[in-house]
């Protein structure tokens, strides 16, 4: 175990040359700045962190800093999840020379981070020059994300079509699909090659839901940007306003009540309780299941509405704020009783749905080594969450990068090898338990009665990482202030993000009428993907 | 096998009668914020709070009172997310009812005012409320029997709607799937989703239509048959909500396609959906009159 100051210390004696080291506010964060001059190291330099400390790419970060310093920024964050670390290198970029070089050559998880930079900032990480989130019909010479473009800006179409990958062969067909789907889901364009009915490549157009939320954050109050957090992704309310409040308050180095960390916890896990008993029913309607769906989804409703019954949103909207929550959920005799109640009722429910479906062999068929993601592409590719722990991935910031009042619980990180439909549906089964568990400790922890701190100071010019596990996995916050402490840049991560790509490989090789129940067992999100 | 019968035999009936039950949200629930115009003292805090600007205040000179300006409060339900800030800011004249269908055909509907004047020494007094939106209570009555009736009768005992998500958060999407469910099971009600806008009557859309939906939008309601029905679900899909208008967002389904009507909330809840697909059946058999005449040459543009 290796604490910052030992960090700071080994990065200035080794890289020192190239790079210098800063502390920061946030405990567990070591900022550095890359050498203008060394800019060629930059591929190196990462693949050096990343060997030498176990890190792993957590997000990229671009920033239009010209008003304050005269160039565009990149912002490399990386996590050391054996010494809860976050090691964060700053890259200058002459805005006369938009280029740095790519880091994706080796390091395969930052790809789509690096195209994204290139369409919404002009920054290209040479050679990775594909475009990926802005649509065809977009110009190449806008860039949203300059301080100097109108967020109001009515920016008009352009000629352009969709490339996708081309497979050739006789026998081999493509198949369209999207951006408005057969089912009640979120849009996105499919395209795949097939022959027969074996997938050979699927391509993925997404970006269809891109609501310019962190353009039109800038300059916007923090306390108003909690909402914004919280429509970031629907299902992930509560994960992405809290993953916000978190990265202002460790900006600001403000303590929040004891009583409020016990809450918020407990709402990550209710999130986590409603999505994975939801996605359970999913997969067993796309293999044909219905029983089981059904009691899944009954489930399901039965804890959405234990939701409104103790925040007053079935989506746990309206709580989050900075310095702790709005509300206290178990503040009535009969909130607690229902929360009391569903813990018992619910672990029964849930037994009974899995022996259900485990005692059915021709769902098991169906689930077992289908859309399987080996470990290799998962650590390949940097997958996160519940698709990464399916594959083996033993990766959980619940446990890596304690938050919240996860140090004080006992909890399983559940994983399983497979990397199959089956094993994500497995790690969910494993993690409603443990978040049943760990409801059974939550409840009735009244560390006081307050709930918030009255008033949290944000100063000025500074960047801060929030961070938290939500159902899917890693959901990663961003955020630099500016002179008045209003948002200045905020860069949202969802875990989607990382785990689109694993879509595109899992379904390889599988049959085209098996992609819905591979689809749903990532359940990946668009909006929280596209902003 | 067994156990699976021995569930499907256990279970029972999971449904809700609704709206016997469900109707009544928990305490703590919020819904319709209601402004008491008479507590009111036109101080703006409930404007300031407001994160979406649902409430707006407007001041105006007096042209024959020099020395008074006029201040008209609006609060927009279209705008509204729900989130309580209102109530917070001034819990003196604003509270969050448990009322939750909100749904209008009109916009207009969706907005309360009430006009006050304030003098040169800060006396105020409240001039008229210019506009209330309707409340709905009276119309709660055995919603779910009502919708199966109008299904029936107008649609030959089924509803067809095709779901269009047009850059929602997914939000409205959980609680539209969430109809489906045993609790719901909208079907009962005659009311179906469909995978095709070709076998639909009705569209439900989401989301403030973003720049990259928008051509997607367009042709899903080419492609639907006329007479369709559009309903736009939730603050986004009514006027943008918290996304407003931007470089990549239109602001609002109606910017793009007809709308017939609107269901408030942040997102609306199974119920308030219901009764929001309702207020859209009973404007029916308005819109399949307004369309005839242009309704060929839109169909046969949507299948080429």
């Amino acid at each position: 175990m290796m604490e910052k100051q030992q960090y700071i210390t080994l990065l200035s004696k080794s890289l020192g040359d190239r790079l210098t080291v800063h502390d920061a506010v946030a405990p567990n964060e070591v900022h550095m700045s890359l050498r203008e001059q060394s800019l060629s190291t930059l591929p190196e330099t990462c693949s050096l962190l990343i060997k030498s400390f176990k890190a792993q790419f957590t997000t990229l970060v671009g920033n239009d800093e010209r008003s304050l310093n005269g160039s565009f920024s990149l912002y490399y964050v990386f996590s050391v999840p054996a010494d809860d670390i976050f090691l964060i290198l700053q890259v200058p970029v002459d805005p006369r020379h938009m280029e740095v070089p790519s880091i994706s050559q080796n390091l395969a998880s930052a790809n789509w981070f690096e195209r994204e930079v290139k369409d919404w900032f002009g920054i290209i990480a040479f050679p990775n020059i594909y475009k990926l989130a802005a649509h065809p019909d977009w110009p190449e010479d806008q860039h949203p994300m300059w301080k100097d473009f109108d967020p109001q800006a009515v920016v008009p179409r352009v000629k352009g079509t969709f490339e996708f990958k081309e497979v050739e062969g006789e026998g081999v067909f493509e198949i369209p699909v999207g951006p408005v789907h057969a089912g009640i889901i979120e849009p996105g364009h499919f395209r795949f090659s097939v022959a027969g009915e074996p997938i050979i490549n699927l391509d993925v157009q997404l970006f269809y839901t891109h609501k310019g939320t962190e353009k039109i954050a800038e300059g916007l109050s923090p306390h108003r940007a909690v909402f914004l957090a919280e429509r970031v992704s629907g299902d992930s309310s509560f994960g992405h306003a809290l993953a916000f409040c978190h990265s202002m308050e460790r900006l600001s180095g403000c303590d929040i009540p004891q009583r409020a960390i016990v809450i918020r916890t407990m709402l990550l896990e209710l999130e986590r309780l409603y999505n994975h008993i939801g996605d359970i029913g999913a997969i067993l309607l796309d293999v044909g299941f219905s029983v089981g769906a059904a009691t899944a989804f009954e489930l399901k409703e039965r804890f959405m509405q234990l939701n409104e019954t103790l925040t007053g949103s079935r989506l746990l909207r309206g709580l989050a704020a900075l310095g702790g929550v709005r509300r206290d959920p178990e503040a009535t005799s009969l909130q607690r009783q229902a929360l009391r109640e569903m813990i018992v009722q619910g672990k029964r429910a849930f037994e009974d749905l899995v022996n259900l479906v485990m005692a059915s062999s021709s769902v098991l068929d169906r689930l077992e080594t289908t859309g399987t993601l080996s470990h290799t592409d998962a650590y390949r590719l940097g997958i996160t969450g519940i698709a990464g722990r399916a594959s083996g991935i033993d990766r959980d910031f619940r446990r890596d990068h304690p938050h919240g009042a996860y140090p004080h619980l006992r909890f399983r990180v559940v994983t399983h090898k497979e990397g199959d439909v089956f094993a994500r549906m497995n790690v969910r089964i494993g993690e409603v338990r443990e978040s049943l568990a760990m409801l059974e400790q939550l409840q009735h922890q009244h560390l006081g009665e307050q709930t918030l701190t009255s008033v949290v100071t944000i100063p000025p010019l500074r960047h801060a990482l929030g961070y938290v596990e939500g159902w899917r996995g890693e959901i990663v916050h961003w955020v630099m202030t500016d002179n008045a402490g209003q948002l200045y840049r905020w860069k949202i991560t969802d875990p989607s993000f990382h785990n689109w790509r694993a879509l595109k490989v899992a379904v390889r090789n599988n049959i085209v009428p098996d992609f819905p129940v591979i689809n749903k067992s990532f359940n990946l999100s668009y909006s929280g993907n596209d902003r | 096998m067994l156990r699976i019968l021995k569930r499907a035999l256990t279970a029972g009936v999971v449904t809700d009668s609704y709206p016997a039950i469900t109707a009544e949200p928990p305490d703590g629930f919020r819904g319709k914020p209601v402004i008491d115009f008479a507590r009111c003292t036109a101080c703006d805090r409930c404007v300031a709070a407001c994160p979406t600007d649902a409430i707006t205040v407007e001041t105006t000179s007096d042209h024959h009172a020099i020395d008074t300006v006029e201040k008209t409060l609006t609060l927009n339900y279209g705008d509204c997310i729900f989130c309580g800030e209102c109530e917070a800011a001034c819990p003196e004249a604003v509270h969050l009812s448990k009322e939750f269908q909100l749904a209008t055909i009109s916009k207009a509907d969706l907005r309360t005012q009430a006009r006050y004047t304030v003098d040169k020494d800060g006396v105020f007094a409240l001039a008229e409320i210019v506009s209330q939106a309707p409340s709905q209570d009276d119309r709660l009555e055995e919603i779910g029997a009502t919708v199966r009736e109008k299904v029936r009768q107008l649609f030959g005992r089924s509803l067809h709607i095709r779901e269009v998500d047009a850059g929602s958060c997914n939000g409205c999407e959980v609680e539209i799937t969430a109809l489906n469910n045993p609790i719901y099971d909208i079907e009962r009600f005659g009311v179906h989703f469909v995978a095709s806008p070709r076998h639909a009557d009705m569209l439900l859309v989401t989301g403030p239509v973003t720049r990259n939906m928008e051509i997607a939008l367009k042709q899903t309601y080419e492609a639907t048959p006329d007479p369709k029905l559009v309903v736009a679900v939730g603050a986004c899909a009514i006027g943008g909500g918290i996304f407003g208008k931007s470089y990549a967002t239109w602001g609002g389904v109606d910017t793009v396609i007809p709308v017939d009507a609107f269901i408030p909330g942040c997102p609306p809840r199974p119920e308030a959906l219901l009764h929001g697909i309702l207020v859209a059946i009973d404007r029916y058999p308005h819109r399949s009159s307004l369309n005839t005449g242009s309704s060929h040459k839109e169909g046969a543009k949507g299948t080429t």
